[in-house]
């Protein structure tokens, strides 16, 4: 991979950090949060995301953050109200702005009819503000992304004498010489010039005296300093952020020309460099000599302050400079992810070895409580938990990344559908395996999608049911016992259980006489091949319906159960492991094998006694705590053995899965618990019935892990073996 | 050895050779990842007879398949004298149990007819072609069928 191609990788995941602090900002601002951070915060991100961009000549995203970002400003500098209407298509200027970033990473384009509207609609926003800029704004010239190429070019200022002198002079004189730190930070004074050239017409001058002769050149030197004088609608803000971040490497004095220099110093001709032509750069300045008062250029008229007192003095200046705050300064280090996930697979190979080891020990005698032995082996146990935990943490993410792309979709379905959504997020910092993280963003996103089509009732609807207009969907997620329980809910109408029951029947899902309750009729809509829409919908009728959703969430260890009242709404509630990687198990014994079932759904052991034991049907049941449960051989169950075993020669497990539903597990014997590794049984073999995955036991063979909720269904899983035909011989 | 081309700078490909019961099978060599001695499975619930269980390779866990039993011969009787052949076979590790490792044989590929037109259709879906070796016939198995097929989505 190249150098450039590094930069680039690193250029995008930038921008996907840069696109998130975007939405926070700009979902922040229309709740009303309009304070200086909040907005510059917004418009560093897309003023970041514009830099990049043109450096890897991005021209469409380079031209359409331009204008954002010029819209943005008007904003920032308190001429144009951040109202619902401009945040709205600020909103949706983020969501273009996404695209671009997506079509600039993958090498497409976006289609115009797409941008066009938007940046009209930002460039009208940007010249109504009430300061009346109007037509002296920078913006005003429509910014030429062709000259944008990496050409110095070099102005003679002998030339300039030959205009006539117009009225309006150069504004700032700046001057910057680039030390080689500069350019180990893989800055470009290429970039910084141009940049500065898109703030108004620019007359730069390269100074090479330093230069010295090709024997003494250092070839990371640099040698190379420029002069340049920037006219225009220029505020010094706006030329110290272009070099906000390469400062601290540069000297840099900006020396605001006063209207006394007017008169010595002739028009530059910048057409050149950006593309404005003369006579439309004369016409500009008729205009602004005869009506509009003269730039700002007067309180900012003071020399700059001298390069050494500027960082303390920015720093009191611009407390949001950074976008960032305080709390989050803790120092932040890029890792490829494959180095940890290596990490972390070796720190599980660790923690199974340490088991083997202590097992072996055990086993020959030489460890004995509270022998020297036996302390050193209980301390290793600890510190390899400690490390496993500490690895595991660096993988764990808040589930913001994902909640924040979701008020795009609730935008985009709201004005597909014509329903007005309010939409919440709760619990967004809650932290949960970065796999997990990223699973998670298909399935919300149709649930989604599912819960404002098929979940909201139209605006009329709604006012005619006695509800407020506007239908709200709530996105929340919180951690509970050792799991991460996620719930998107809608205060629509509710699943229409008759309805619901009518199109399983007449899809053939259920038999027409299957008695159902109101919860069982619920989950049908997660049926394959199920879709309540009448008509099917652009949004959510794209033939992947709640049944892929409930798979790709089981696929992540998760369940899916779906609540409703009539009338009020439905809840959709996934509950997902907190990371794919371990596991606390109860480890059991089943015949000759072992098992291991998951601590999390384990309520209480007991050993049955005769007096609680009864038959139920063809089934055995157990009476505990008040209650009869079924009680399910494991051995029996998983085909471990063909005869049931004596309930109560064994040991039952209470457990309690999805639906807070419980029964007994009957397994021969109890050894222990033990945090277990999870490794896939599916990666090399497939899905076994039952089975939720495997581990690595202590005596290092692999022991699998018992699937709960699988082993309360009442179906037979002796329908799963497939490919057992046996194959003749020749 | 019975391989003559070995040395020759041939254009075919090296094969590992194994015998199972009576018969002689093969692989290709790029399949096979390593060679390791039987160790007890782990079994798995449901699975067809010739899938013996999983065994802990290293922290993969890795399916072993009874190549004589998935072949329709008499199940194995697996010893610690028995081999274990790990393929990697459609991005999936999977253990073949065999009697022994017998042969590495370097073939030429106008060395490899397809599988004789006598063979059952099902033993044709195994088998991808014959080598003939002095008078050996080796038959070339297809690693990425040993397992049985995946469970489709329910649908």
């Amino acid at each position: 991979m190249s150098a450039l191609d590094e930069i680039r990788i690193v250029f995008f995941q930038e921008c996907e950090e840069q696109l998130q602090e975007l939405e926070t900002g700009l979902t922040a601002m229309a709740g009303g949060e309009t304070d200086a951070d909040t907005v510059n915060a917004v418009f560093r991100a897309v003023h970041s995301i514009k830099g990049g961009a043109g450096a890897f000549a991005l021209k469409q995203l380079v031209g359409f953050a331009h204008v954002f970002e010029t819209t943005l400003d008007e904003v920032r500098q308190g001429r144009l109200d951040p109202g619902p209407e401009v945040m709205d298509v600020m909103l949706r200027s983020a969501d273009v702005l996404n695209d671009l970033v997506a079509a600039g990473r993958d090498g497409g384009e976006v289609e115009a009819e797409r941008t066009a509207p938007l940046l009209a609609e930002l460039e009208r926003l940007a010249g109504k503000g009430p300061g009346g800029h109007g037509g002296e704004d920078e913006d005003e010239t429509p910014f030429n992304f062709d000259d944008l190429d990496f050409t110095p070019v070099a102005f003679d200022l002998g030339d300039l004498g030959d205009l006539d002198g117009g009225g309006d002079g150069p504004k700032f004189r700046v001057s910057f010489r680039p030390r080689p730190e500069l350019y180990a930070k893989a800055n470009e004074a290429t970039v910084l010039l141009r940049e500065l050239g898109t703030l108004g017409p620019v007359s730069t001058t390269c100074n090479a005296d330093a230069l010295p002769l090709l024997d003494a050149l250092d070839p990371e030197g640099a040698y190379l300093a420029w002069t340049i004088e920037i006219s225009g609608d220029v505020t010094e803000a706006q030329i110290r952020e272009i070099f906000e971040f390469a400062e601290w490497d540069c000297d840099l004095t900006i020396e605001a020309l006063g209207l006394a220099d007017l008169s010595e110093i002739a028009v530059p001709d910048a057409g050149a460099d950006t593309g404005i032509s003369v006579a439309d750069l004369l016409a500009r300045i008729q205009g602004e000599l005869t009506g509009a008062p003269a730039p700002e250029a007067a309180p900012e008229a003071a020399p700059a302050p001298a390069p050494e007192a500027k960082p303390a003095a920015e720093a009191a200046e611009k407390p949001a400079a950074g976008g960032e705050k305080k709390e989050e300064a803790a120092p932040v280090i890029r890792v490829e992810l494959p180095r940890v996930d290596k990490l972390i697979d070796l720190v599980g190979e660790l923690v199974t070895t340490q088991a083997i080891l202590s097992q072996r020990l055990e086993e020959s005698g030489a460890a004995t409580t509270g022998s020297d032995l036996m302390n050193s082996v209980e301390e290793l146990q600890r510190l390899t938990r400690d490390l496993q935990d500490s690895v595991m943490a660096v993988r764990a993410q808040p589930v913001k990344s994902v909640f924040q792309r979701m008020p795009r979709i609730v935008r985009e379905v709201a004005s597909a559908t014509g329903k007005k959504v309010g939409f919440q997020t709760r619990g967004e910092n809650t932290e949960v395996d970065k796999t997990v993280v990223e699973r998670l963003a298909e399935p919300l996103t149709h649930m989604i999608r599912n819960a404002i089509d098929h979940g909201l009732e139209s605006p009329e609807k709604r006012l005619a049911a006695g509800k407020p207009e506007e239908g709200t969907v709530t996105l929340s997620a919180a951690h509970r016992s050792g799991r991460i329980v996620i719930e998107i809910a809608d205060d629509g109408a509710g699943i229409n259980r008759s309805k619901v029951r009518e199109i399983a029947v007449n899809k053939g899902l259920i038999p027409a006489d299957a008695v159902l309750t109101d919860e069982e009729t619920d989950q049908l809509i997660m049926l394959p091949g199920f879709s309540t829409a009448t008509t099917v919908s652009n949004i959510s009728g794209r033939g992947v319906g709640m049944d892929v959703v409930k798979q790709s969430i089981e696929a992540l260890g998760g369940r899916l159960v779906i609540t409703s009242r009539p009338g009020f709404g439905s809840t959709f509630t996934m509950n997902l492991p907190l990371t794919l990687a371990v596991l606390d198990g109860m480890v059991v014994r089943v015949e000759e094998d072992t098992l291991v079932v998951p601590l999390a759904s384990i309520v209480v052991t007991f050993r049955p006694q005769p007096e609680d034991l009864q038959m139920i049907g063809a089934g055995q049941a157990v009476k505990v705590r008040g209650s009869t449960l079924p009680l399910i051989d494991v051995g029996l169950k998983l085909g471990y053995r063909t005869a049931p075993a004596d309930p109560l020669t064994g040991v039952a497990i209470l457990v309690e899965g999805d639906n807070n539903r419980r029964v007994a597990l009957l397994v021969d014997d109890i050894r222990g618990q033990r945090q277990v590794v999870i490794k896939s049984l599916e990666k090399n073999y497939r899905p076994v019935p039952g089975i939720a995955a495997a581990t690595i036991s202590g005596e290092g063979r692999v022991a699998l892990i018992i699937d709960v909720d699988a082993m309360m269904s009442d179906q037979s899983f002796d329908q799963f073996i497939l490919g057992n035909e046996p194959i003749a011989a020749e | 050895m019975s391989s003559v081309q070995r040395k020759a700078a041939f254009a075919g490909q090296e094969m590992i050779a194994f015998r199972v019961g009576e018969q002689e099978f093969c692989v290709d060599i790029l399949a096979v990842r390593e060679i390791r001695g039987w160790t007890p499975t782990t079994a798995i619930p449901h699975a067809p007879h010739y899938v013996l269980g999983v065994i802990n390779l290293r922290g993969t866990v890795l399916p072993v398949v009874d190549l004589s039993a998935r072949l329709g011969f008499p199940a194995s009787v697996p010893t610690p004298r028995h081999v274990i052949v790990v393929v990697i076979a459609e991005g999936q590790t999977i253990g073949l149990l065999v009697d022994a490792v017998s042969d590495i044989l370097s073939i030429s590929t106008d060395m490899m007819k397809s599988a004789p037109e006598i063979a059952q259709d099902q033993t044709k879906t195994f088998i991808t072609g014959v080598v003939a070796v002095d008078s050996r016939m080796i038959a070339r198995i297809a690693p990425e069928r040993m397992l049985p097929e995946r469970l489709r989505a329910v649908s």
